[in-house]
């Protein structure tokens, strides 16, 4: 097979195929199996002391797909979707604020000494605050409820973009700036051309981390601020013992958490095609 | 382009070196190291120079001088009578007439074959895109690289990236190519491959060779000279001649002319290495 011909598509095919001629999907689902069936028997059938309290899971699985839930949420009810739809909004905006200033930023904290020495002191200092230590400050420079939400979204995101560029510029083998120097580049070519490009794994690192992060810190901030909305969806449950819909808001988060990292990997493979290449001949 | 057996190119008047009494003097932590001491080194224009010596012996250094990486502390450097620097400007402008071939290969894995030849080029911006992909193209052929255009560095052999390496840097008609241990990594065989590809690139192009290495074979199969240079600080100790007549081919390893510059420069080489060994240099 010649690998000039391998488009991204045929290769994500390809993966997908000899990913389901390995063990791993197997072993995956008995991984799974294990999980629900350690909930089921030590909370329905054993009835295990500190357990009988937590919804089990044939509660949790009937109420979320019945078409008349009696905790009033389920995959037929609209509110289901919009706290999905609103948490999401939340992520984009917060994502995609942290990725347009997180990226120059780190490139240029990277590339030159100068702006280093001046901003990244500061930086170090705010990027040990924990998001939650944020909260009423948030709360009192920004007005309404949604705004401070996703504010403490952006933060950490932001931080673990800037950072992880500004590794992914310092981790340039010095030969391939030396390289387009000797090639006639100016030093605005060599940016655009190697620094860019060769901070970009480490940039999409930073963005699979930013996106974890910043799910982490929504639920924070709308367990405290905000209406609508996974994290408060799972909070007015826990306050209203609807414990059924803790599970469900929970599994929620799990899944489109996972999807959303998936969706920034994939278009990491797509904007970094010489690195999937690689490393699928590596595979091989 | 005409073949020549004679032992160097005729009529060629661009690519001559000369370095003056060039004396480099490292500084990191207040202990002064010596790297390069008062070395002077006539090459003419078209000829393939080679420079030998122990490795961590400094001749990187001096390469690095004339490639424009870093300054010198005193003396000059000179290409084609022109000034590259000196005291007063100690530092060269790095620039498309003396391209470097690094030691574990300097294209951008994120480009292709024929992105990364088309680099140099596309960055001067004298000449149209489709005749630059034009002639990169037809370089590429004349190299034995049709079929890997498209492919990424990282997809194809060592032997073949370090083939597409030296017709990046052709493509910019340099006056020199700096080449600094560029085949220590791969295995005999291959550099064997590599040595004879080189010699065939150097006959079809007018260009002036300083090639660092301390493999001595190579240094007497590609070279019309070599430099034997002391260890650390670094400055030429013995001059050999190669006179067997170019274009060479591996037949000429065997020749009893060769075995004979190869005892000659044995000696030379070997005190300097074991030298180096007593005084700590480590072989990296």
């Amino acid at each position: 097979m010649s690998q000039a011909d391998v488009t991204g598509l045929g290769l994500t095919m390809f993966r997908i195929s000899s990913w389901l001629k390995s063990p791993k999907p197997y072993l995956m689902v008995t991984g799974f199996m294990l999980l629900l069936a350690t909930w089921y028997f030590t909370v329905e059938v054993w009835k295990l002391p500190r357990f009988q309290d937590m919804p089990g899971i044939t509660e949790v699985f009937s109420e979320w797909f019945s078409k008349d839930p009696y905790y009033g949420l389920s995959i037929y009810t609209p509110e289901y979707y919009k706290h999905i739809l609103i948490s999401l909004r939340r992520i984009a905006y917060a994502f995609c604020l942290a990725t347009v200033l997180g990226v120059p930023l780190g490139l240029f904290l990277g590339w030159s000494k100068t702006i280093r020495d001046f901003i990244f002191p500061l930086f170090e200092v705010f990027r040990p605050i924990p998001v939650l230590a944020w909260v009423p400050l948030a709360i009192i420079m920004f007005s309404g409820s949604e705004t401070p939400v996703i504010f403490l979204t952006f933060l950490a995101s932001f931080f673990a973009t800037t950072l992880n560029t500004m590794l992914g510029v310092e981790s340039i083998d010095e030969s391939y700036s030396r390289a387009a120097y000797c090639l006639g580049a100016s030093r605005w070519q060599t940016f655009k051309h190697v620094v860019v490009p060769g901070a970009m794994p480490y940039i999409f690192t930073g963005l699979q981390i930013s996106i974890g992060v910043a799910w982490f810190s929504l639920v924070a901030g709308e367990m405290v601020s905000g209406q609508y909305g996974l994290g408060y969806l799972i909070n007015t449950a826990y306050m209203m013992i609807e414990y059924p819909k803790i599970i469900i808001g929970m599994i929620t988060l799990g899944v489109i958490g996972y999807s959303t990292s998936a969706l920034v990997r994939l278009a990491g493979d797509y904007m970094m095609q010489w690195r999937v290449r690689e490393l699928a001949l590596g595979d091989n | 382009m005409n073949m020549i057996g004679e032992e160097m190119q005729p009529g060629l008047s661009k690519g001559a070196i000369r370095i003056e009494d060039v004396v480099k003097i490292y500084d990191p932590d207040g202990a002064a190291v010596m790297a390069v001491d008062h070395c002077s080194i006539d090459i003419p224009a078209g000829e393939i120079c080679m420079i030998v010596g122990p490795s961590g012996c400094g001749k990187t250094t001096l390469l690095n001088a004339i490639a424009g990486f870093h300054g010198v502390t005193s003396g000059h450097i000179y290409l084609d009578n022109e000034l590259l620097c000196s005291p007063e400007k100690p530092q060269a402008e790095p620039g498309s007439d003396r391209i470097v071939v690094f030691q574990n290969g300097a294209l951008f894995p994120w480009k292709t074959n024929i992105d990364n030849i088309a680099f140099g080029p596309l960055m001067a911006g004298k000449l149209g895109k489709k005749e630059i992909y034009e002639k990169a193209r037809s370089m590429m052929a004349d190299a034995g690289l049709s079929g890997t255009e498209n492919s990424y560095p990282g997809e194809v052999s060592s032997g073949l990236r370090r083939r597409v390496e030296i017709v990046r840097a052709l493509m910019n008609d340099p006056k020199v190519l700096l080449f600094d241990e560029p085949y220590r990594a791969l295995d005999s065989l291959t550099k064997s491959v590599m040595h004879e590809a080189l010699l065939d690139i150097y006959y079809k192009n007018k260009v002036t060779i300083f090639f660092i290495t301390h493999d001595l074979e190579e240094a007497i199969f590609l070279g019309h000279r070599l430099i034997i240079m002391t260890s650390r600080p670094c400055k030429p100790k013995k001059i050999v001649d190669v006179d067997i007549p170019h274009p060479r081919d591996y037949s000429v390893l065997t020749s009893p002319r060769f075995r004979e510059i190869m005892n000659e420069a044995k000696g030379v080489v070997n005190e300097e290495a074991k030298k180096a060994f007593d005084a700590g240099e480590r072989e990296g």
